[in-house]
Order: structure tokens, then sequence, then C-alpha cells
């Protein structure tokens, strides 16, 4: 039995928070209707020429700045061409040579420990329109609204050992582009799209074998589904004896199975050539210094400050970086409960994300907000409730009953930290169970846990469990 | 007759009221349907003509002059206009009505001038007759039987019989120039990026030229004042204002230096054309100038590497002519492969599937280095010698064609005769430089011959005010073929 190791390496087309197009002012907002955003340029009238986005290549810059790659000085437009009826001009304009940004890498933790994926390039290109095949009784309908949106298309080497090494840079990735602002990383809307290249060879070897690319593959679960099944798929070819054929397949995400799109023999020749309707694209020593000075905090940079500023385990801060959004609410909640950092850290991945995935509702919105658990969190700190008590309170705050104070009031759940109160439930709950009382006196110390959980009961949960339990301790043994 | 004057005398006489814009609008437009066999045009609009008269004999009235206010001009047909056929003398486009107008097309309506119609043209610009027109082949006006150069042979022939006082055309490796040097005009292909692209449907975008085809230099410079300048919507237009052209105008020719390169002076040229070449050299002689011998050592190149560029760039410009859009779709289809294949199949002429063929073929996997890459090479080896070149003068000299007008039919069946005829022109286009052509008299059997100046890098001013000079010295450039 051999044991084989998996390399992926993939692209992905991120698309650039331009309010207009890369080549065109048409508007690149999402989802109106059909055609409606595709001016004379979009279309490829006979005639029109394109004129590059400026802001589309600074933020191109700004990821080649962010991933640590080089941005290169000038950089060239080049036409990819094929035929296609929702590539209006026959021709897709693209960087080839000469890409705006080469290199770069971005850190990973996995299992194993951090890793480094290596990039092997980001270029700028434009999007296609949508031919769509429903509602038109047998022809295909063309939408050219997408046509001319400007993506990034951000290659990795083959760095990629396992799909869930894949699914955690893209994550990685995903994080950074929203962080940096350049992508809204909208999955749902195409905005964040991924292919993978993926290929299989006995552990040990250093050649490649020969690689499949999977295409649509739009959605972190897809991603290591569609991963997992190919690998599977090329295991099992490789070990009836066969060959893998490079070819271009695409996960059908409805019957969770990949299958052949075109061979290599099939293969397009694109004939690229340098585009003679653009000039090079130039960023300069200038720009980069702008741009530089106003990057944000990158997702490393603020996973080392939770953990060195916050004192939050590894764990935790990984949890928490793991979306910007995410992030962005602990730092929020934290700065409303009085600096409680671990407290909150429990709170935002456990509870919270427990009823967010429960509800399918994204963080930005939560019913609760931060405000609203940061003052659950100073009532945890202040001892007016305990954390079991707080776990009801959210459940009323998610319920929309209002603050966290009014909540408390309104269903008088005050801890009892008034020990005469707790002394003459004890001394009730010693009473009613004199077994486990001699059990306890015996010198079984686990019974005593049943005697507190008795006083918890009888007080609805509101007694302090602390007080409670030094209590029945001195009553008893005292 | 007013159709007697030229462009710049016509535009003065309406300034005076001389004559109003409409009288010369129905002139010209009678002009334009008495001639139709020489099939110059392939859309007359006489409605947004007159139309277009009426307003500007308003302006004229009340003296409000724009540089054309009034002036009757037909644009090649490669030019986009808004709410007309711009077929770019394509079967593939001949229901195309542009939504659109080009940004030339803009700026000579805001100048004032009156679009009369749309001029023939070779399909897609790909010619040197005008035989390649899904509308027919053009007559030239000085013999009937030949044909007016090509690819602007419409707006050649037009402007020659006086069915418009200008015109304009564009230049992809000769097709204002040598149109010109056969019709007996004034043509100027200008520095790329003088002219806005936008809206000129493309053939080879890094070649491709807008300008004026007119009867005097003068009218030449008054045209291209009004086409050229910085355009945002095309990438390629330079930030240049058109100071210079006025100014040129003003030159006097003592000491300017005319290179006369070796190589544009061989034996394969006709001896009329020679003959007559060096006849206006030696009247610029007389009237100041100086010839020096230059070397432009690859022009030999220029043909097959300009072969490579343009059918390459063109192969890839021609592509969103697919059949889903606009244009031409074959009803012969029953899947996306087969509309692909016949709209194209019916859609373009021969001539424009033999450069597709062959620009697909040089850029395609394997090819790629040894065709295009290399042709790259040697435009930049050609524009090295333009520069060394004009170390030693001001102006390049020589024949703009090798020979006068050709029959019609001559050479269709044979490609590489035709494009033969871009020699002396098309390394021009390769180094981006501008390029003129002026009449310099007749052969013997009484057809026009071209004079060919080539000038620095955005330097059209020296250029036009050097052919001005000859102008005022000469009077070439006034004479009319017979019957018009």
């Amino acid at each position: 039995m051999v044991a084989w190791e998996t390399v992926i390496g993939l692209e992905v087309h991120a698309q650039l928070m331009t309010r207009s197009k890369i080549f065109s002012g048409a508007s690149t907002a999402y989802g109106a209707e059909a055609n409606t955003q595709a001016c004379a340029v979009d279309i490829g009238l006979p005639g029109v020429l394109p004129v590059m986005n400026r802001q589309a290549a600074l933020m191109a810059a700004r990821f080649g700045l962010a991933v640590g790659g080089s941005v290169n000085p000038v950089s060239v437009f080049a036409r990819k061409n094929y035929f296609y009826p929702d590539l209006p001009k026959g021709y897709q304009i693209s960087q080839y040579e000469i890409p705006v940004v080469s290199g770069g890498s971005l850190e990973i933790h996995t299992a194993a420990g951090d890793k480094t994926i290596r990039l092997t390039r980001a270029h700028l290109e434009e999007d296609a329109g949508k031919s769509l095949h429903e509602d038109f009784h047998g022809m295909t309908g063309i939408d050219l609204n997408r046509a001319g949106t400007p993506l990034l298309e951000i290659v990795s080497e083959p760095d990629l050992r396992s799909p869930a090494e894949a699914v955690t840079y893209l994550r990685k990735l995903h994080s950074l582009v929203r962080t940096l602002e350049i992508c809204d990383g909208n999955m749902q809307e195409g905005s964040f799209r991924c292919d993978a290249n993926i290929s299989i060879r006995p552990q040990g070897e250093t050649t490649l074998g020969t690689r499949t690319e999977l295409k649509n593959i739009n959605s972190f679960r897809f991603v290591e589904r569609a991963l997992h099944h190919e690998i599977a798929r090329q295991i099992t070819v490789l070990e009836d004896g066969g060959e893998v054929v490079q070819e271009t397949r695409l996960y059908d995400p409805d019957r969770d199975l990949t299958r052949s799109m075109r061979s290599k023999e099939e293969a397009h020749d694109y004939r690229y050539f340098p585009d003679p309707d653009l000039p090079p694209l130039v960023i300069d020593a200038h720009d980069l210094e702008v741009l530089r000075n106003e990057l944000p905090e990158l997702p490393d940079a603020r996973l080392a400050r939770f953990i060195a500023d916050y004192r939050l385990s590894m764990d935790d801060a990984l949890q928490l970086n793991s979306q910007k959004e995410i992030a962005d609410y602990y730092e929020e909640t934290v700065s409303c409960a009085n600096d409680e950092t671990r407290l909150t850290a429990n709170w935002v991945t456990g509870e919270l994300m427990s009823w967010l995935n429960r509800s399918d509702i994204a963080i930005t919105d939560s019913p609760v907000t931060p405000a609203m658990l940061g003052q659950l969190v100073c009532r945890i700190q202040d001892q007016t409730i305990s954390g079991k008590i707080a776990k009801e309170v959210f459940e009323a705050m998610w319920a929309s009953e209002g603050d966290v104070d009014s909540i408390i009031t309104a269903r008088g759940l005050t801890q009892i930290t008034d020990t005469g109160a707790i002394e003459q439930t004890v001394s009730e709950v010693i009473a009613r169970f004199p077994d486990q009382v001699a059990q306890v006196r015996a010198g079984e110390d686990k019974v005593i846990g049943f005697l507190v959980g008795q006083v918890m009961k009888a007080t609805s949960g509101k007694a302090n469990p602390q007080a409670v339990n030094e209590i029945l301790k001195r009553q008893l043994l005292g | 007759m007013p159709h007697r004057h030229n462009l710049t005398t016509l535009r003065d006489m309406l300034r005076r009221r001389e004559i109003s814009s409409t009288e010369l609008t129905h002139h010209f437009l009678e002009r334009i349907d008495r001639h139709s066999d020489l099939n110059a045009f392939i859309t007359v609009d006489e409605e947004g003509a007159l139309a277009a008269a009426q307003q500007a004999d308003k302006h004229l009235a009340r003296d409000e002059h724009a540089p054309l206010t009034g002036v009757p001009l037909a644009h090649k047909d490669i030019f986009c206009t808004q709410g007309l056929l711009t077929s770019c003398g394509s079967k593939m486009l001949r229901n195309f009505i542009s939504p659109y107008d080009a940004t030339v097309v803009e700026r000579l309506a805001k100048a004032g001038s009156v679009l009369v119609g749309k001029t023939n043209m070779d399909e897609f610009a790909m010619g040197s007759s005008n035989e390649t027109s899904h509308f027919g082949p053009v007559h030239n006006p000085w013999d009937l039987q030949r044909v007016p150069g090509g690819s602007s042979g419409g707006s050649a022939a037009a402007v020659a019989s006086r069915l418009v006082p200008g015109a304009t055309g564009t230049d992809t490796g000769g097709s204002i120039r040598q149109p010109a040097a056969f019709c007996g005009l004034t043509g100027l292909k200008p520095s790329y990026g003088r002219v806005s692209r936008y809206g000129m449907i493309a053939f080879a975008s890094s070649l491709d030229q807008g300008g004026p085809l007119a009867l005097s230099a003068e009218d030449a410079a008054l045209l291209l004042q009004c086409m050229a300048g910085f355009d945002s919507r095309d990438s390629t237009s330079i930030a240049r204002d058109t100071a210079d052209i006025d100014e040129g105008l003003k030159i006097n020719l003592h000491g300017l230096r005319l290179g006369l390169p070796a190589e544009f002076f061989d034996e394969s040229i006709d001896n009329a054309v020679l003959t007559r070449v060096r006849e206006a050299l030696g009247i610029f002689e007389r009237l100041g100038a100086t010839l020096v011998d230059v070397a432009l050592p690859n022009s030999a190149a220029g043909i097959p590497c300009y072969y490579v560029i343009a059918p390459a760039e063109a192969s890839s410009n021609l592509s969103r002519f697919d059949g889903v859009r606009f244009g031409h779709r074959s009803d012969q289809a029953s899947d996306l492969l087969t509309l692909y294949e016949n709209s194209r199949a019916e859609g373009f002429g021969e001539e424009v599937k033999r450069r597709i063929l062959i620009g697909t073929y040089a850029l395609s996997a394997g090819y790629y280095d040894a065709y295009y890459l290399k042709a790259q090479k040697i435009r930049r080896v050609i524009a090295q010698d333009f520069s060394k070149a004009f170390e030693q003068c001001d102006i390049i000299v020589g024949p703009t064609a090798p020979t006068t007008a050709f029959s019609l039919g001559e050479k269709t069946q044979d490609p590489v005769a035709m494009y033969l005829n871009d020699i002396f022109t098309n390394t021009v286009n390769l180094a981006g430089l501008p390029g003129l052509s002026i009449p310099a008299g007749l052969d013997e059997a009484g057809l026009p011959v071209g004079l060919q100046l080539i000038g620095q890098f955005m330097d059209e001013g020296r250029l036009l005010g050097a052919a001005h000079r000859f102008q005022q010295a000469t009077d070439w450039h006034q004479l009319v073929p017979k019957g018009f």
C-alpha cells in the first residue's frame, strides 16, 4: 500500500471593490437588471477602447505590499483570445508575462505548526459576463453587467498538502483581502472564487504528478469536499493502474462529484499578446510609499497583538482572527467589558459563535451587540450573576428581550450573595437528605456536589455557588 | 462653381455670407448624386446634412463661428456615427447603426462641419485599391478604369472629384497617403496618438491613425486642428495641443534639410514617379531647402514586419464580430460553433479572412516568438533607423507609392503585389511618425504622382508648413480631373 501525498495550488479570483469597471465607467454594483450596467466598452461595440481604472491598479499594489510580494513598477496588459458568447470582445484583457505583483507569501497555522505558502503572482484582469441557461426556452441569455468587473487573480505555488490546509489558506486570504478593503469576499455573489490545481504522488517522491484543475468551488465547504473527492478519485485511478489525465474538471455541489470539462488536447491556445490599446501599467516608488502608509493592521499583526496585549491563548486568538468582523466584534466587546479580555474571548468564541452558527447569522447582524455582551461580561465579573445565569440572560438578549440589566431585574436573576439566606437553604437541604449527608461525613467528598446542586436548585440557580460550597462544608464538617 | 474652391476658401466665403451652408450642402449633395457611379459613398445623409446646414446658417447669421461652421465633410465609413450606418465596408456590419459617435466625428461636428455621408473603403481598411469593399470598388476620377487607392479610396475619390471639400480617412500602412497620391490630394497620417482612435473601428491598434484628405496642406492643417488633441477615452492618445500646426504653416524653407533615403529611390519605382519626385525636390531646393542623403537600411523589412503585426492585431480586434451582439448573424446555425463559423465565413470577405488567418497563425503557441516577437524587434530597429536619419535632416522625402493608380482588377489575384503598394508608407506607421502625401504632377497617362514627406514625432506643423510653401509655388494640387 503506497502512502500518497497531496499537492494543491490555488487560483483565487478576488473581485476588486472599485465603484466602476476596470476599463470603463460603468457601475460594478451587484444585482442590477440584466445588461443595464454594460456600456459601449463593456459590450465591445466596434471602435470602443479600454481605459485603465487606476483604483483597481492601486488595490492590486496594496495586496502586493501586504503579502510581501514585489509590486512591479511596470506591468503589461495582454489579450487572452477565445470565443465565448459572454466574452464580448472575443478576448479577455488580463496580464500575462509581467503581472502587477510577483511573489509574496502567506503564513498559515496548521495542526502541524506554522507554514509558509508562497504566492506565484497576482494579476489584474477583467471579468466576463454571464451566460444564463434557464428561462430562455432552449436558448441562452447573456448578461453583460459583470463584464469588465475588475478581478485580482491570486495564484499560489503548489505548497498546500491537504484539503484542510487549502481551506486554511483560503480563509487567511479571504480575511486579508477584506482587511485590506479591496474585496468584499462575498462568495455567494462570486466576489471571491477559487480554482484548484491538484495532483498526488507517492510519499517521498519529489517530482509532481499529473494535475487536474478543479473549477467552480465557491464556498469553503465545497473546497474541502471537492478536493477530498478529487484526491480519492486520483488515488483510485492510480491504484487501479491507470493514469491521471491532465484536464479541467468541474465540481457539481448538488451531486457532490467532479466531472471532466475538457482535456489538455481540447485546451485553448489563447494566443496571448500585449494589448496595443493599453500602455504599460506604471506604479512608481511614490505610489508605493503612499500605499504603504495607508496599510491597515494586517491579520498576522493583529493575531500577535491579541496574544501579547490581551493575553489570549493561540487557539482563542486564531478563532477570533478567523474573520476580520469577529476580531472587530471582540475588540469592541472588550472595550465595553472592563478589559476582561479572556472572559470576553470565551463568550465570543463559545456562546456567541454557537448561537450565530445555529441561526446562520453573520456576526455583523448579531442581535446581541458588542455593547450588550460587554455589559454581560461586566455583570459576571462583578458577581451580579453567575456564568450559568449569564447564559439565560444571553438567550433572552438574543430573543431581543432587552439589555442585560433589565433582563436581570425583570427575571429576578440577581445572584444571592446574602449568606443568611444561603445558610437557611443549606440547613433545609441537610435536613432533607440525611443519607447523602451521612455519606459526606463518612468521607465521600464527591457527594457534596449533589448537595450543592440541591441548594442551587432550591434558589433557582441564583445562589453564589462558591458561597454555597463554603457554607455547606462548614455546616457539615465544621 | 463653389466646388472649385478649397475648404479654407469655402469656410471664409461662408463666414462672409457669400454663400449659405444650405446652398453649399445642396450643391455638394447634387454632385454626389450626379457622380454616384464613382461609388465613393456608402451612405449619403441628405436629411441630416441639410438639417445641420440650416443650423450652421443660423450660427453664421449671428456671426457665431466655430472653425468649420457650415462646411460639408464626409467621413470614412470606419468612423462610428450615431444613428447612421457604420459598415466599415463589410457585409459583417452592413446592418450596424452605431449608437455613438467617434471622437473624430464628435470633434468635427463641434467644429461646425456638416456631415454629408460616409465614404466607401476597403473592408475593415484592409486593402490598397478599395476593391475589397462589400459595397463594390470605387473608381478613380482621373481614370474611371483605375483604382483610387485604399483603403480610404472613397474619401479620396470624393474629394478629388469635388463631391466634398474634405474628408476623413484612416491610415494603418498607407491608407490615407496612397489614395491621396493616386487621386492627386493632400493626405496626412498624423503621429500615432495625435488623433483619438475612439470610435474608429480598429484594424491594427498600434498602427491605426485617423487623418484628413484635402485639396491643400492649408486645408489639411485646418482639419487636423479640429480632429487632433488628447482624448481621455483613448489610452494611447497624447496630451499635446495643436499650436504647432498654426506655427508650422508660417515656416520658410531656408535651411530646411530634406533627407533622401537611397532605399526610397531604387529602380523598382516607376520612372515617371521618380522623375516627378525629383522635380518636386528641385522646387524645394529653389525655395531654400537643402537635400541630404540619408539611409533607412532596414526599410526592406518593413513589409514582412508590417504583415505580421497588423494581421496579428487584426485577428484579435475582429474577434468581436461573432454574430452574437451586433452585425451579421448567419441564419444557417444550429449551435454555437456553427453560429460563429457561419457568421464569420459569410460576413467577412476574402482579404479580411486571409489576414485573420495570418494573424492567428503568427500569434499561435510555438510561432509567437518566430513571428510576432521578431516583428516587434524589427519594428524597433526600423524606428531607430528613422531616429538616426533625423539626426541629419528635418524631413524625409520620397515617393508615396512606387506607381501611379493601377487598373481595377490588376492586382486582386496577387496579394503580395498589392501589399507592395505600402512599401514606402508602412514603415512610417511602424515608427509612429507623421507622413504627408502631396501632389507632385502627373505621369504620361495623366495620373497624379504623390510626394511623401515624413516628419519627426509630433512634427506635423513643419510637414504641413513645408507642403504649404511648396503649394504656394506650384499648382499641382489645384488640378481637377476631367469631367469634374
